[in-house]
């Protein structure tokens, strides 16, 4: 039994350090305290209200979030924007629909149900507007990037000149932590760029911290709920496990073999 | 079987066994008798159990949401994430549960290999194991290409690709596989009804796994014939029951622990990218389980030798019992083989890891040592060690010798082995 258990644990260590080994290999990204981080893992309100802020003043330009509609604005666990905040935010673009009774398409405000406006009809009109190089739908990119939230956040603030013997095309930048070092999206973030409706000053490093926030609540909205689950699930078990052994304790007893 | 009488008490019990002898049935799987000395590496059993099912069960209402099209696969897998009430959670089940799968199931295939439950009398145990085993790989392959990233696609096309190898036929056996020039929607809609059809494959050939478990019974650590029912013995029920479960607890902490808190660790970050026939990854990696037999076939430079290699490398286990010749079955009573055991286990290890590597320089050297050991383990070790190895004297009985003093006993206990056995 108890060598059962130590071996539990032996298997347990190296999976936790499974992550590291990969990322031994990698550069070494940038990090902050994320809110959502660990067993009680929140997402902070604030942060991801900023988050949205710089993802329609400055990412939604060119990267779309086709997965997310504006209801999820006001959903719980995301940024919570009040009903009446979200809605007004949809209203703010201009939806196209139809085919109306005449058979046309027709624009008008968009609604909670509608989902994020795309900056381009698709993804040959963004290439073309972007060099060729097409900016990705953000609905999911924490999680399609090896480094997750930190490779993001690092990106964001890792533009600097090219090292000597480095040359770059037009239209291509240098970024210490692209995969290559060649990127196609030029430094989108300068200190002060937008201004906060909260005050919060907007640095770079501020900016940064919160549209990755922002990402990592669309890609993963159910985040807080499957935090707060999975405490309950484990406590569960937990307990269902001690009284398990108890009973099993009792019912070997019976006989002398030991379990 | 054990052909015991069993009369049911109640005169409906009766005339409903008398048509169906499902309470006969019943009674057999309570009353089994089981080896009292059983460790928690026998426990992995029924963690299997609990795995298909629970796979079957996620699987099926995942597949009331999913639309298996090349265009809308991966939207709808991303539906079921955000607007499915608790998809994520059934979702981060199924993905995990089909790692979890594997953990347990190559526990229980490397403890059959310590204690060498392959042998006389349950070679067929074991072979219909080894086929439950390749139809797993096969379902969780099939399943890996079901969201529709960019791993999802690419992945199918390395391994349909790799029927191209057979010679004269294999391009045409490729484009069959397809259902066209290339891995497309026709491809995507096949492996969603493979997909669905295999874990019932297992579900039969489990049964069968276990029926003929029954018929010899348990092997058990020390590897010695038990008489059953006797001393040695005890009913399935409630004592392996409740053993089963404390240990398939522990497991689900684990298993919780991953759904919960890092979900997509075991998953490779470019499926969350939609796939693209256009733009190939930088590596294409399987998923975890399958990475020793990915470093095998890439350590032959011949493409049709690779695949014969890692194919043989999975069939060879099914020879196993006879290419293990010797006669004591637990490893616990051949100091030899316990260290090519372990030997062996280090090779599976480091052929998964070189396997995730780029196979270029010192990986592939790596990788193309440790294929060759991992053949000359099954190939020339074991039929050797069978005739050479000096085996412990093995106990009579796994309680008490039934005549008291016999040296076999005190020998065994010397072990500090049999320790961890009691």
């Amino acid at each position: 039994m108890k060598k059962f258990l130590k071996l539990f644990f032996y298997i347990l260590f190296s999976f936790s350090l499974l992550p590291q080994v990969f990322a031994a290999e990698k550069v070494e990204y940038l990090t902050t305290d994320w809110s959502f981080k660990g067993l009680f893992g929140k997402f902070d309100r604030a942060a991801l209200q900023r988050g949205y802020h710089v993802y329609t003043e400055v990412c939604s330009s060119c990267h779309s979030m086709k997965y997310l509609s504006y209801r999820n604005l006001a959903q719980e666990g995301g940024p919570e924007f009040t009903e009446a905040e979200a809605k007004a935010i949809a209203a703010s673009f201009e939806v196209t629909d139809g085919p109306n009774s005449d058979g046309e398409m027709f624009m008008r405000p968009g609604k909670l149900s509608d989902k994020f406006v795309m900056p381009y009809e698709n993804v040959k009109a963004a290439q073309a507007a972007n060099g060729g190089a097409y900016p990705p739908d953000m609905s999911v990119l924490v999680k399609a990037r090896g480094g997750g939230v930190d490779y993001i956040y690092s990106l964001l603030q890792g533009y600097e000149d090219p090292p000597a013997g480095v040359t770059l095309d037009d239209g291509v930048y240098y970024n210490k932590y692209m995969y290559g070092n060649k990127i196609k999206m030029s430094n989108q973030l300068s200190d002060g760029l937008i201004e906060y409706s909260d005050g919060t000053t907007a640095t770079v490093e501020q900016m940064s911290k919160d549209v990755t926030t922002f990402l990592m609540w669309a890609a993963e909205p159910h985040l807080e709920s499957r935090h707060q689950m999975g405490f309950k699930a484990i406590i569960y078990l937990i307990i269902l496990t001690i009284l398990v052994y108890f009973s099993m304790k009792r019912i070997w007893s019976r006989i002398e073999t030991k379990v | 079987m054990s052909d015991h009488e069993y009369t049911p008490k109640s005169n409906f019990g009766k005339w409903f066994n008398d048509r169906l002898p499902l309470l006969t049935l019943a009674n057999h799987l309570t009353d089994y008798p089981t080896p009292k000395n059983l460790n928690y590496w026998w426990t992995f059993g029924g963690i299997l159990t609990f795995c298909l099912v629970t796979q079957i069960v996620t699987g099926l209402v995942l597949a009331m949401h999913y639309i298996a099209h090349a265009d809308m696969a991966f939207d709808s897998v991303e539906h079921i994430m955000r607007d499915v009430n608790y998809g994520w959670l059934i979702r981060y089940i199924h993905a995990n549960g089909a790692s979890m799968f594997f953990l347990a199931v190559y526990i229980h295939i490397f403890r059959s290999l310590f204690y060498g439950s392959y042998k006389a009398p349950r070679e067929i145990i074991w072979i219909i194991g080894i086929i439950i085993y390749l139809l797993m790989m096969a379902a969780a392959f099939m399943g890996y290409v079901l969201p529709w990233g960019q791993m999802s696609f690419w992945g199918a096309t390395v391994i349909t690709n790799l029927f191209s190898a057979i010679p004269l036929v294999g391009e045409g056996i490729v484009t069959w596989l397809w259902g066209g020039y290339s891995v497309d929607n026709p491809t995507l809609t096949r492996f969603f009804t493979l997909h669905y059809l295999i874990p019932f494959l297992i579900l039969g050939l489990v049964v069968l796994h276990i029926w003929a478990l029954h018929v010899p019974g348990n092997n058990n650590p020390v590897g010695i014939d038990v008489k059953k029912p006797s001393k040695d013995t005890v009913p399935f029920h409630p004592y392996i029951v409740i053993k089963d479960a404390f240990a398939l607890l522990m497991f689900m902490i684990v298993f919780a622990f991953f759904v919960f808190y890092t979900p997509n660790i075991l998953g490779h970050a470019d499926n969350y990218i939609e796939a693209n026939p256009l733009v190939t990854p930088a590596h294409i990696v399987p998923e975890w389980y399958l990475l020793p037999f990915y470093a095998i076939l890439r350590s032959v430079p011949d493409k049709l030798m690779g695949v014969i290699a890692m194919l043989s490398a999975i069939f060879i286990l099914a020879a196993l019992p006879w290419l293990d010749t010797s006669k004591i079955r637990s490893a616990v009573f051949r100091p030899l083989y316990r260290q090519f055991y372990w030997i062996l286990v280090a090779d599976v290890l480091i052929l998964g890891y070189v396997g995730a590597m780029p196979a270029e320089g010192l990986y592939l050297l790596i990788a193309r040592v440790a294929t060759a050991y991992y053949f000359l383990h099954f190939l020339v070790i074991l039929p050797i060690l069978g005739f050479k190895e000096r085996t412990l004297p093995v106990p009579l009985s796994i309680t008490e010798p039934v005549l008291g003093g016999s040296s076999n006993l005190a020998a065994a206990r010397n072990d500090s082995r049999l320790e961890k056995l009691k």
